[in-house]
């Protein structure tokens, strides 16, 4: 199920994960703020897969209801971001965030806007950085919040070509002391991947120096 | 000459510490580990004097691993290379006695570490 031609070299792949790794990192430290606890990340994995196979990833750790904070980005490279949770974790995010004296009702009450909030600062963050490493702006649309299992959101919207190959990059979150944990996942089209591959080659240009990256002493 | 230990699952990430590295200390040697495994492995067969450990990895994180080494070498400088910026890493890297340099990584993040490992080691010179 995997894309026959991965279009990115070892040093490629290793730059992109470094930099999703640097873009999450300031992202949960941004988390870490609201929640009060630390939030604990995996490594990031990065894979050439066909959507239904990103849907598949998910759905085969997650039998339970998703719910998700979406965010579109458009710029040199264009694609979607997600914080994707069990949908029964969502209350106890939202009193994460808002503070445990909140009622069930009060907590579902503004459940849509913390979630969409918590996602924006930690999307955001994430992606900001990312476009800051790679020099190039990203435009950011509203987050959403949606709910479904992982076919849904990878296949809602209106992309084009729906079946073709993305670039699935996830990481695993969870929050210390609390029973919450997530995923946080991009998803990119082959057209964006090309360009991102551009930036990516600039990128390790400028950070190793011009001249070909050696293996060092 | 010192020799330092970069330790990063991310060979990029690898040639750019040593890259900043060479833009500071050009005579010090660098010897490269890709986790926490062959970061060990080497401590016990080279001499090594100063690390620099990232702290997301596979495996054993950058954090166990500067504990681990801490044990072993109770005054080598070591230094964890995160943008993970969270209270609890910045706090677990000052309980094993560990500096906090900001990924992404250039020679300008990594002078002050740099230098104080250069004094730290000087002094320890008989």
């Amino acid at each position: 199920m995997t894309g026959s031609e991965i279009p990115l070299s070892g040093l490629e792949h290793d730059a992109l994960t470094e930099l999703v790794n640097i873009g999450v990192s300031r992202a949960a430290s941004s988390l870490r703020q609201m929640v009060g606890e630390q939030v604990i990340l995996s490594v990031p994995s990065v894979q050439v897969v066909d959507r239904q196979m990103a849907a598949t990833l998910i759905r085969q750790r997650e039998t339970d209801q998703l719910i998700a904070v979406r965010q579109d980005f458009d710029g040199a490279f264009s694609g979607r971001a997600l914080l994707i949770f069990p949908e029964r974790n969502s209350l106890e995010l939202v009193r994460a965030v808002a503070g445990d004296t909140l009622s069930c009702n009060e907590a579902r009450e503004m459940e849509e806007e913390a979630l969409a909030e918590t996602g924006n600062i930690v999307l955001n963050g994430c992606l900001a950085t990312m476009a800051n490493l790679l020099r190039r702006p990203l435009t950011l649309s509203l987050p959403q919040v949606i709910r479904g299992d992982g076919r849904l959101l990878f296949e809602l919207g209106e992309v084009p070509g729906g079946d073709g190959v993305v670039l699935f990059l996830y990481i695993n979150f969870a929050i210390s002391g609390r029973d919450i944990r997530g995923y946080i996942a991009m998803l990119m089209d082959l057209p964006s991947l090309e360009s991102l591959n551009v930036l990516i080659r600039e990128f390790i240009s400028r950070i190793t120096g011009a001249e070909e990256a050696s293996d060092g002493a | 000459m010192p020799t330092v230990l970069i330790v990063d699952d991310s060979k990029l990430a690898r040639i750019v510490v040593g890259k900043a590295l060479a833009a500071l200390r050009p005579d010090w040697l660098r010897l490269e580990a890709g986790n926490a495994q062959e970061a060990l492995e080497l401590l016990g067969s080279e001499a090594v004097h100063v690390a620099i450990l990232d702290y997301n990895m596979p495996g054993q994180n950058g954090l166990a691993l500067a504990g681990t080494i801490r044990e072993r070498f109770p005054a080598m400088p070591i230094a964890l290379a995160t943008a993970n910026v969270q209270d609890e890493v910045i706090a677990g890297a000052r309980a094993v006695d560990a500096s906090f340099v900001y990924k992404p990584i250039n020679a300008d993040s990594l002078r002050g570490f740099i230098s104080g490992a250069a004094l730290k080691l000087r002094d320890a010179e008989p």
